[in-house]
């Protein structure tokens, strides 16, 4: 090369970096526009349902009147649903997706079961509301309850978790699987000592996903039956005397956000179109407080994790 | 297929090397320590490869492969790109199990207990247990230095803290790394540079004696120095450990093994005293690969 060649190439290269910056601008405009219906969403909500953020609002069960009616009912429910989503989603979904990776072999069963799997993320659901209404509330009996709820959501959210964690396993290089199998580790110690930690981030990544699904869901919790007026709480479940635990709560019947935001928002009158956009608020905050708490601790796993 | 004399395996422990082919050798000889030759004469059989072949699905990599592996000492795999050495190598802690469709033929025996490695009915997780494993890329878990060498002992149920300090200590200590890294136990592994990164790892075999140690080409991905720094260390293990290692540098098989294999399309070409292979090699095959002429 000659350096009469010089012109030539910086031409070059400011017709290549010509595209460089034309993505930066497209893409930080596609990020952008999600931002901001966003942020115009979030608000709108928090400007029309301001005056209705008191501590009442929290404490209070709905009612007739728009000005006393509050979200108590409905905020314990979410929380209790999302509590058996995540307690029967989490643990299913990460067993399935270590043992399609990790102890299946590869056939054609595996194979359908993979393509399956994949579908059931894509199903409606709406769907998984008639299911669960015939097996959870008749087949099993559990009634229109919140353990039903929270099995529903959780089936609802299995996919998720379940391609996630598979997708994370994948990630992991295979060298250091055969570093852990050539000093002697079985199957199960590889699991437990490599895999589930070195996956645990990307896991969690699916988790959240699927949990922000899962509590704005409304389809199928309203198809199970849950019930648009509730004034009551479920049971307490830490009880004063032994064995300081109750599941009674499970059998309870419950409202959730979405519920309530939805039973508000179809009411005439102007006073619980505010309710609704509170409601909706702290639906948002909740969303972002469980997202937050997720990336809290993916984040110190992260930290003992150092590729 | 293998023409070199001691490859007869039913006198391998008496495989001495002819007065003719030492005198050949003595240029090499003069690269090493005294009393070697004397060594190479009575090492017994650690290992036997007998009759081996191994399959990709329908691809035979190997074929028919017999060779001793000689008792506290190094034995070499040389040979162009894709002739089957890591194939071979892989064999011995039966890698090759994690993945399907692979095949073997033939027996690995190790001794002097008789087991044939490659027997179904031995678990591969004991054979594992037994042979330790330096792979070509280090890779060390992500995990702190203390935990990486630490682990093989855990998974064997050793959960004393006591025990585990000074095992690791002495692994640490036996891969000639532990004065670089006796401050910073628990920072992450993937903080060391790459050569040291590859002696953590084969600390990390180490802190389990194994009775065999495989390195697969254990210098590639490093420079001069660290290269020079793990030739060192293989010098120093093989009073301790059977080694078997496979690599692409000539000059370093010649440097640190006792034995030298020349495989070619997944064939033993030859079999002998690294010192007899480099100076008299019987085939011409070898010669050419050795002298660069081929490969
Ligand atoms: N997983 C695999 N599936 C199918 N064929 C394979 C596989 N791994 C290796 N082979 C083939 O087996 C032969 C031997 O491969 P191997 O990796 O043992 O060679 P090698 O001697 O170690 O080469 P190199 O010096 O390049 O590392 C090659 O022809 C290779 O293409
Ligand atoms: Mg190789």
């Amino acid at each position: 090369m000659n350096s009469a060649d010089i012109p030539v190439i910086r031409k070059i290269i400011q017709r290549n970096k010509r595209w460089d910056l034309i993505f930066a601008i497209a893409g930080f405009l596609a990020l952008l526009l999600g931002v901001l219906t966003f942020l115009a969403l979030f608000v709108q909500m928090a400007y029309t349902g301001w005056e209705r953020l008191t501590p009442e609002f929290f404490t209070n069960f709905p009612s007739r009147r728009a000005a006393q009616a509050g979200i108590l009912s409905a905020w314990v429910g979410s929380l209790l649903v999302m509590l058996v989503t995540a307690l029967s989603a989490v643990p299913l979904g990460v067993a399935a997706g270590i043992y399609l990776e990790e102890y299946a072999s590869k056939n054609l069963v595996t194979d359908i079961i993979e393509i399956n799997v994949t579908n059931l993320a894509g199903v409606p659901s709406i769907v998984y509301g008639l299911l669960a209404l015939g097996v959870f509330v008749y087949g099993f009996g559990f009634g229109q309850s919140i353990l039903s709820a929270g099995l529903t959501l959780g089936l609802l959210i299995l996919p998720v978790v379940i391609v996630a964690t598979r997708e994370a396993i994948r990630s992991i290089p295979l060298h250091i699987r055969e570093a852990a199998y050539g000093l002697g580790a079985t199957r199960w110690q590889v699991t437990r000592d490599h895999i589930v930690p070195y996956s645990l981030p990307g896991i969690l990544t699916g988790v959240i996903i699927g949990m922000s699904r899962a509590i704005g869901e409304t389809a199928p919790i309203i198809t199970i039956g849950a019930l648009t007026f509730i004034a009551f709480l479920p049971a307490s479940p830490v009880g004063p005397e032994f064995p300081w635990l109750s599941f009674e709560w499970l059998k309870s019947g419950f409202t959730v956000m979405p519920i309530q935001m939805f039973n508000w928002t179809s009411r005439p009158e102007e006073a619980f179109q505010q309710n609704a956009a509170a409601a909706g608020f702290i639906l948002v905050l909740m969303t972002l407080a469980m997202n937050a708490t997720a990336i809290w601790i993916r984040y110190h796993v992260r930290k003992d994790i150092k590729w | 297929m293998v023409s070199s004399t001691t490859m007869r395996m039913s006198d391998q422990r008496e495989d001495q090397a002819t007065p003719q082919a030492l005198s050949n050798t003595a240029g090499f000889r003069s690269l090493r320590s005294h009393g070697v030759v004397a060594r190479v004469e009575t090492a017994p059989v650690k290992a036997a490869v007998e009759d081996f072949s191994f399959y990709y699905g329908d691809f035979k990599a190997l074929k028919s492969i017999s060779l001793p592996v000689h008792e506290k000492r190094v034995t070499a795999l040389i040979g162009p790109s894709g002739c089957g050495k890591s194939t071979l190598l892989r064999a011995f802690n039966r890698m090759h199990d994690l993945y399907p469709g692979n095949r073997y033929e033939g027996a690995i025996r190790l001794h002097p207990d008789n087991t044939n490695l490659l027997s179904p009915g031995v678990d591969p997780i004991e054979v594992r247990m037994r042979i330790g494993m330096v792979f070509q890329k280090p890779n060390p878990f992500p995990k702190s230095i203390y935990e990486n060498v630490a682990y093989g002992l855990r998974i064997r149920g050793e959960g004393n803290r006591s025990v585990l300090d000074d095992r690791v200590k002495e692994a640490l200590q036996g891969a000639a790394l532990w004065s670089e890294v006796e401050h910073r136990l628990h920072d992450p592994a993937t903080a060391l540079s790459g050569g040291q990164q590859q002696r953590l790892c084969i600390a990390r075999c180490l802190a389990t004696n194994p009775e065999v140690l495989l390195f697969d080409e254990p210098t590639s991905a490093l420079d001069p120095i660290a290269t020079a720094s793990i030739e060192d260390l293989i010098h120093e293990l093989r009073d301790k450990v059977t080694i078997l290692i496979v690599t692409h540098n000539m000059q370093q098989a010649a440097r640190v093994s006792d034995y030298t294999a020349y495989m070619y399309l997944g064939e033993l070409m030859e079999f002998g005293e690294t010192s007899q292979i480099f100076v008299n090699p019987t085939r011409k095959e070898t010669e050419d690969y050795i002298t660069g002429r081929f490969g």
